[in-house]
């Protein structure tokens, strides 16, 4: 390691690149995945990522059970997964390596930390024998690198403790990548520089060890060639790196702007919920007021109350937290206030996969209520797009006075993508009149305030929030008279109001785009469906096809609650409809039930995301069938 | 507050007919509510009453005021999310022990140990009304009731001593049959700034008629009763020959004056800040047939949840400025394609 004058090798160039970083729990690779993805966005490319980590915050250090992981494509061009199967897996102990194998393309790239493939590492791992020399690993090209014995020696006269000199090692990985793929080293520097502004010696680790991987390629003669991905041609204009909860987030807090009502968010932390209640927490300047309450239920609760203070109450949490909120939500449709709530869908039933994907809680979000209790539905399918889906299902609420339900999940949330920053001035005006005065007279010619009498285009009653004068009321979860309000048990009665509520929302189709149509619009054979998530692998798998000379069209549906007017032309169109989706075709039900179309269902829940590959073969099946 | 406009008892009356049975003692308590209303110098539409579900949880609908009739147990949290969004409103929560201490036991702890600025009556029937009477949580062991036809078998909740050690700062009780001491403990719970909590022993005459009669009754009242007054010795009786004293254990003891001297009694003090007395009274007896403290235990003020959140959204703003969209978007690394 003393010898760091350059040598030359040549350099490749490459359309795509898909790393898997993997190791321990504790070896720092979401933060390596992170960073590598975010010089790449800086660098111009375009990129895809899927975190995977245990629930455990420690699961017990070198089993398979603690294996944490994150892939990230980059790419030359626009694309919408984080890639099918890695072209290099970064393996930092042998449980890695062990576990996220089977992911790797075959002949692809591996590189391991091999001063972690030692006995004791080997037997937790469950090998019988050294993969690295057993021959095992014959079909990829291995690279051995001593990657802790290094960053050890190079942390040596810094004076940082032995201990978290190691702790650097997944800096000397993201140097070393860093240096193969041309991925500028200036921003990691800067933010190894930022980040420990009050820990320079952790700051120092760092540093010496991502230069030490850097230098390592330069000098250790292993590699011949280093590899390149060129800037996406991407539209012009300002972008960042967002993953979708934090895009979510500041939707909210847009669409707070927009419609000049405060934003209260009452919430109980829940993965993988809880960082939007962390980001909306430092947002307290926008005048959005957190609420971390004692539970789902209070919650939810205290963001209605806030609602009828005149505020766009939220809570958000997932499937588990949805179930405890279904009483509250059902009031809500019954007080007839805006409310959002938002589920970042995880694997279920129960605890089941918490940091896992799913999108299985469509028909709770559909049914997942006592009596006749509709909702509108709004689902975000990209991690960027949340932005926009946050905006939309605030206007609805705020709009037609109703609780809704915004879909999102744990891929989508984690997950980043190069997001076109919009002009804000752009947005949506989603200002809102509250009741001011009387808007009914009596018989006797007395001016009074009817909290139910309704607008006729929107069918939204008034928003009189406590403080008004004049407009004194009292709303409830029991049955009411349209109008008045007043309490009402008759039969007749009840009949109209449930169809009236069902109304409600059906009515919000007109007020809604139309589907999302790509692809052979005219001549499809095949129509893929899809809602949520399942966009990007989508959209891939859908364009694989078509290059290769198939008639396919794609159908993406963002408002599940009323379905888009457009839709039931749509899957009647084509000759076949495949629906894919993360549940058990739950979807795939609704649209037979409500269209009476053969449609099929392409079912994965594994907590994992379709790949555009597997999507591919499937569209291929169908056709072929 | 001068310019809040003169109002009557009518005023604060709404055009909604009272449903409960004949005789309950709810009538009482929302007379109470509705006479002390314009002595307040609050204006009726900064005023909002939250219930949940229960005979008790119908009240909003008789306060010609704002109100919402929420679902069981979760007023408290519905009341939070509204007093946070607007600190400015007298919000009132009014509930059932069933309601407030099982159902939603956790949001009363939760609003109680957070101080937000809520009045929250506890109407406590030690019954279930609006599902025709099974026993509450409130119950004394052994009740018999549809739910129960062979006695209850588990120890019921002092609603008092629930609520001091959920960190409440204002804990007083009253009773149904005292409308002049309903209205005084109702005052002190709106004129105090944070989370007051007033347990209302309440006749159900239904279900479980007389459940308080051995106190509540005129006759027994003297006897029964024990009134805490702030800086003075406690005492009761027909000729107030009674008295509490705190007993070397530490537990609240009923004495005889004559025996102790009255230099030995407790002197109350509603403001002392370690609630052990407080707490200490509260098991004084142990049920509604022994004598019985009524009154404030324990007025302490600290910070106010929804004023401590505005102060914050105050800070941020002083420190970063009114929120700035753009900024927001582009306050993470940001790179140009042209
Ligand atoms: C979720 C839910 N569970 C159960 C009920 C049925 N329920 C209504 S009121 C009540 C208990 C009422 O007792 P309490 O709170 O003491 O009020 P009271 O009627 O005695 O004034 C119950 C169990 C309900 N409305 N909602
Ligand atoms: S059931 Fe009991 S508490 Fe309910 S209204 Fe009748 S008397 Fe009152
Ligand atoms: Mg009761």
């Amino acid at each position: 390691m003393t010898d760091t004058v350059p040598r030359t090798v040549g350099t490749q160039e490459l359309n795509r690149l898909v790393v898997r970083f993997a190791g321990d729990s504790g070896d720092g690779m979401q933060l390596t995945g992170d960073r590598f993805t975010s010089a790449s966005a800086l660098f111009g490319n375009d990129l895809a990522t899927l975190p995977e980590f245990p629930a455990e915050i420690r699961a017990p250090q070198g089993t398979l059970a603690g294996v944490s992981a994150f892939q990230v494509q980059v790419s030359d061009h626009d694309i919408t997964t984080p890639g099918d199967a890695p072209n290099v897996l970064v393996a930092m102990n042998p449980a890695a390596l062990r576990k996220e194998l089977v992911h790797l393309e075959f002949g692809g790239t591996i590189i391991v930390n091999q001063d972690a493939f030692i006995e004791r590492n080997l037997t937790k791992a469950g090998y019988d024998s050294d993969p690295l020399d057993d021959g095992s690993l014959d079909n990829y090209t291995l690279f051995k690198v001593p990657m802790t014995t290094i960053t050890k020696e190079v942390c040596k006269d810094l004076g940082v403790k032995p201990r978290d000199a190691e702790r650097s090692k997944n800096f000397f990985a993201l140097g070393l990548l860093s240096w193969l793929y041309n991925r500028p080293a200036q921003p990691t520097l800067d933010w190894i520089s930022a980040k420990f502004k009050r820990q320079q010696l952790i700051a120092d680790a760092n540093t010496a060890a991502f230069k030490a991987g850097m230098a390592f390629g330069e000098t250790a003669e292993l590699f011949d060639f280093t590899y390149e991905v060129k800037p996406a041609v991407l539209e012009p204009g300002t972008y960042t790196n967002v993953n979708g909860n934090t895009a979510l987030s500041w939707g909210l807090v847009a669409a707070s702007q927009q419609a000049k009502v405060p934003l209260f968010l009452g919430s109980y932390p829940i993965t993988p919920a809880s960082d939007i209640l962390h980001e909306l927490s430092q947002r307290k300047n926008f005048g959005v007021r957190t609420l971390q309450a004692e539970d789902e239920i209070a919650a939810v609760c205290a963001a209605l109350g806030a609602s009828f203070g005149g505020h766009l109450g939220i809570t958000t949490t997932s499937g588990p937290g949805i179930a405890l909120k279904g009483e509250t939500i059902g009031l809500a449709v019954s007080l007839e206030l805006p409310l959002l709530v938002i589920n970042i869908q995880r694997g279920g039933p129960s605890t089941g996969l918490p940091t896992k994907t799913e999108s299985a809680d469509l028909m709770q979000a559909m049914y997942g209520r006592h009596g006749e209790s509709p909702v509108p539905i709004v689902a975000a399918y990209s991690p960027s797009q949340c932005f926009f889906a946050a905006i939309e299902a605030a206007r609805i609420a705020l709009k037609y006075r109703t609780p809704v339900i915004l879909l999102s999940d744990g891929y989508l949330a984690n997950g980043s993508e190069p997001w076109l920053l919009p002009d804000v001035s752009t947005l949506p005006d989603l200002t809102v009149e509250f009741a001011t005065g009387p808007n009914h007279t009596e018989e006797d010619g007395t001016e009074v305030f009817w909290p139910y009498l309704r607008d006729p285009e929107t069918k939204a009653r008034p928003w009189a929030v406590p403080g008004t004068p004049g407009l004194t009321h009292r709303i409830g979860g029991i049955e009411k008279e349209d109008g008045s309000g007043n309490i009402n048990y008759e039969p007749d009665n009840h009949g109209y109001m449930v169809k009236l509520r069902e109304e409600r929302v059906a009515h919000i189709a007109n007020d809604i785009p139309p589907t999302m149509l790509e692809g052979d619009i005219d001549d499809a054979d095949l129509l893929v469906l899809g809602w949520g998530s399942t966009w990007g692998a989508i959209t891939s798998a859908v364009m694989r096809a078509r290059e290769e000379g198939r008639k396919v069209a794609h159908a993406h549906v963002t408002h599940l609650n009323p379905l888009p007017k457009d839709l039931g032309d749509i899957v009647r169109r084509y000759p076949k409809v495949l629906v894919p989706e993360m549940n058990l075709g739950q979807f795939c039900r609704i649209i037979r039930s409500e269209f009476l179309v053969d449609a099929q269902s392409v079912a994965k829940v594994e907590g994992v995301p379709f790949t555009a590959a597997e999507l591919h073969s499937h569209i291929n099946g169908v056709l072929d069938d | 507050m001068t310019d809040v406009p003169t109002t009557t008892k009518a005023d604060w009356t709404s055009d909604q007919e009272v449903r409960w049975c004949p005789g309950c003692g709810d009538y009482s308590i929302l007379t109470a509510v509705q006479m002390l209303m314009p002595d307040l110098d609050v204006r009726r539409e900064d005023t909002v009453f939250i219930s949940g579900i229960g005979c008790a949880a119908r009240f909003p609908y008789y306060m010609n005021t704002y109100g919402m009739h929420g679902i069981h147990g979760r007023a408290p949290a519905l009341a939070t999310g509204l007093a946070m969004a607007r600190p400015e409103l007298h919000v009132w929560v009014v509930g059932g022990d069933g309601d407030m201490l099982s159902i939603g036991g956790n949001h009363l702890l939760h609003s109680l140990r957070r101080n937000v600025n809520l009045n929250i009556l506890l109407f406590n029937n030690q019954i279930y009304g609006l599902t025709k009477g099974q026993y509450s949580p409130t119950s004394e062991i052994g009740k018999v009731t549809k739910s129960t036809p062979a006695g209850s078998i588990d120890e019921p909740f002092n609603p008092i001593s629930v609520a001091l050690g959920a960190e409440a700062s204002f804990v007083a009780r009253t009773h149904d049959m005292d409308r002049q001491h309903m209205m005084d403990m109702f005052r002190r719970a709106h004129d105090f700034p944070g989370a007051a909590f007033v347990e209302v022993f309440q006749n159900c005459n239904v279900f479980n008629d007389g459940a308080f009669g051995a106190i509540t009754k005129k006759d027994k009242r003297a006897s029964m009763l024990i009134p805490l007054e702030h800086g003075k010795p406690i005492r009761f009786g027909e000729n107030n020959e009674k008295g509490v004293v705190i007993n070397p254990q530490g537990s609240a003891e009923v004495v005889d004056v004559a025996d102790v001297g009255e230099s030995a009694l407790l002197v109350h003090d509603e403001t002392r800040q370690d609630p052990s007395l407080a707490f200490a009274l509260s098991r004084l007896s142990a049920g509604p047939f022994e004598p019985t403290p009524i009154g404030v235990y324990r007025a302490v003020e600290r910070s106010e949840y929804a004023t401590e959140a505005s102060k914050q959204l105050a800070m941020a703003q002083e420190q970063s400025g009114p929120g700035d969209l753009e900024a927001l978007l582009h306050s993470r690394p940001t790179w140009e394609v042209s």
